[in-house]
């Protein structure tokens, strides 16, 4: 068991921190968090100079540990979050990488990593949430089109997305798993409407979008017909595996925060409070471990992360509202004044338990697929 | 960053596995009797008080339990805390009796404890566990008074003050607590797919899985501090690790126990054990007051 890197990954370190210093002074202020028009220019521009300086790849092509220090340290200098190229970085590239044809890698992969367009993810729908399998969306062949009806909902940036990675069901007559296949669909197709949809935080931050008779060439396609499901559980592996890496960091500094606004505004002398922060120092602490200790499993079996992601974002998703719920108790009346820091994200951190698989869901996983519990109700 | 077991830390968790569950599957330490003896029934068997049995003791010193981190020269294997770390979550996990801890710190200071010769106690917060079986007690144990033990399988005593933070002692109960996390985490599985219950197995029902889920949940994110905490060895790291193990390992075993449903809060079933264990080894100094102040200074240290 170590916890150190090679020289190499400690060079890639320091040369990665040494260039952040440099750039990070250069940037405009961050725009506001639900203003997507303005963070879709933002995020491209951000990702543009990572491509310029050569870091833009790093989370396709370089190790696990290398990725693992690129997140940790872009977060510890401040750097701005991969934001609205969540889905193009993250799960349709890495998607189209691994099961894309030559041809669709060539057309799709370079734009994302250059910054020069953004993805959205078309897979739950009102009806197939947690029940992914359970979607309806249609699509028919016509000539070498297919034609899209139905609905997709918590659509993040979806108004600013040049493309989205469609779930639609090609075979109706199959088993629920098996008529599915995964399409990139241009958003500027005649037919699609994106009605945005406010969150409880009070953002715009997602949308419903309707299809209604869209055409989406059949070579759009990525993956056999009918392969979709596979195909998405690639996807989603990645999601789970190291999608919160940054964010880990980004609670440990808030905790710190935390304690000094306590040391200032006196509630540092109650023991109770202080013991809570406390725990959660080692909550953060430990979860950190787990990452690495993830990360040094995926690198030694040379594998996409697989199911021990879903214990990570178990764990995770509870901490994160814990921290924010301690940061209410640290503000007192002052938790509730949207002005004060930690305060939306309290509201955003509601979601944690429910997006990209509910905890209860991924509590079946855990128990069905690593436990080998029986599958039932 | 290779934060994943070596082929050697393998070998040593089986060769120690090997023994030690050999041992406890004798029958949880002679303290569960085999049911259905009708004659047991009316008249269960009298507690006695448990002894260490010393034969096992020196077996345990052998596989070195105690030596493992002592210097080759001075007849240890010249290991780290890590591989300690390893050993101690097997024990744990075996459910083993006896100061073991106590022991393996005195390997190397008290003559005959490398190798399982003699048995040391210690104080340790405000306990003392095995005093009238051990051969010494460090640092002493003036005024010492025998509690009734709630753990069948670890005598107690009280003394009035509470000796100093050994954060090795700390780290090492960590281990054991992993261990038995690890270990009331498998009897729940176990017995959820098993039992069955509405014509299938419990293990079927949302409520029984999820209770298993957490359990795993709990081990997984307990066994990356104590294994994180036994490498860099820091004392934050190591107070993060006994909090999230204490809590594997206690709330692991209350699960592991409704799980059992009523078998559960039989003497019969080995669950209970596991649960007076991890209550006993929580009050060990290094607990969950002092971890959490330790780790709530942490947050502000270096900054004034």
């Amino acid at each position: 068991m170590d916890l150190t890197c090679t020289p190499e990954e400690e060079e890639f370190r320091a040369r990665l921190r040494e260039w952040l210093a440099k750039v990070l002074p250069t940037l405009s202020a961050k725009p506001s968090p639900d203003d997507w028009p303005a963070r879709r220019v933002y995020d491209l521009g951000w990702q543009r100079m990572l491509y310029d300086a050569g870091y833009a790849d790093v989370h396709w092509d370089a190790s696990p540990t290398t990725r693992l220090i690129f997140l940790e340290e872009t977060e510890k200098a401040g750097a701005p979050y991969v934001g609205a190229n969540f889905v193009g970085l993250l799960h349709a590239g890495p998607t189209i990488a691994a099961e894309g044809t030559a041809e669709q890698r060539e057309r799709w992969l370079p734009p994302v990593l250059r910054g020069d367009e953004v993805w959205c993810q078309g897979f739950s729908e009102p009806d197939a949430g947690s029940d992914l399998a359970a979607l309806r969306t249609r699509a028919w062949r016509d000539g070498d089109d297919y034609v899209v009806s139905g609905s997709k909902i918590w659509t993040s940036h979806a108004e600013v997305a040049d493309w989205c990675e469609l779930l639609v069901r090609t075979d109706p007559a199959a088993p629920k798993h098996r008529g599915i296949s995964w399409l990139a669909m241009p958003m500027d197709a005649p037919g699609i409407t994106v009605r945005p949809l406010r969150t409880l935080a009070g953002s715009a931050e997602f949308a419903e979008v309707f299809l209604d008779e869209v055409r989406v060439p059949v070579g759009n396609r990525v993956g056999d017909e009918n392969d979709g499901w596979r195909v998405t559980m690639v996807t989603l592996s990645f999601e789970r595996g190291t999608a919160f890496v940054g964010e880990v960091v980004a609670c440990r500094r808030v905790l710190g925060e935390l304690a000094q606004e306590a040391r200032r505004n006196g509630r540092w002398d109650d023991s109770v409070l202080r013991r809570r922060l406390g725990r959660l120092n080692a909550e953060f602490r430990a979860l950190w471990r787990l990452t690495q200790w993830n990360v040094s499993e995926a690198e030694a079996s040379g594998g996409v992360p697989g199911v021990g992601g879903s214990v990570f974002k178990l764990r995770y998703s509870h901490a994160r509202q814990e921290l924010y719920d301690a940061a209410a108790e640290v503000l007192g009346v002052e938790s509730l004044d949207l002005e004060r820091p930690w305060v939306l994200d309290r509201l955003s951190s509601l979601s944690y338990t429910i997006a990209a698989g509910t905890s209860q869901i991924q509590q079946n996983i855990v128990a069905e697929r690593i436990l080998g519990l029986p599958k039932g109700r | 960053m290779r934060f994943q077991l070596t082929d050697d830390q393998r070998a040593l968790r089986a060769a120690v596995r090997d023994v030690v569950g050999r041992a406890s599957s004798a029958g949880a330490w002679g303290l569960v009797a085999p049911r259905g003896g009708a004659a047991d029934v009316h008249s269960p068997a009298p507690l006695k008080a448990p002894r260490i049995d010393r034969g096992f003791w020196r077996a345990l010193g052998d596989l070195g339990v105690f030596s493992l981190r002592l210097a080759e020269v001075d007849g240890g294997a010249g290991l780290g805390l890590p591989e300690a770390v390893l050993v101690f979550e097997e024990l744990g996990w075996a459910l083993v009796p006896g100061p073991l801890v106590a022991t393996h710190l005195a390997a190397g200071v008290v003559p005959g404890a490398a190798t399982g010769e003699v048995v040391v106690a210690a104080a340790d917060g405000s306990l003392v566990e095995w005093l009238d079986e051990a051969d010494v007690v460090l640092p002493g144990a003036e005024g010492a008074v025998a509690l009734r033990s709630v753990d069948p399988l670890t005598p107690l005593h009280r003394v009035p003050a509470p000796a100093r933070i050994d954060p090795v002692a700390v780290l090492l109960t960590a281990a054991e607590q992993l261990g038995t996390a690890v270990r009331v985490g498998e009897l729940a599985v176990q017995h959820a797919r098993t039992r069955e219950q509405f014509g299938q197995p419990i293990g079927a029902f949302q409520a029984v899985k999820h209770l298993c889920a957490q359990a795993l949940v709990r081990v997984e994110v307990a066994r990356a501090a104590v294994y994180a905490a036994a490498v860099t060895a820091d004392p934050v790291d190591i107070a993060a690790a006994r909090l999230l193990a204490d809590e594997a390992a206690v709330r692991g075993a209350r699960d592991c126990l409704q799980v059992h449903g009523g078998m559960g809060f039989t003497w019969e079933s080995e669950v209970h054990l596991h649960l007076k264990r991890a209550w006993v080894r929580a009050r060990r100094a290094g607990g969950n007051t002092e971890s959490e102040e330790l780790l709530a200074a942490d947050l502000v240290a270096g900054v004034a």
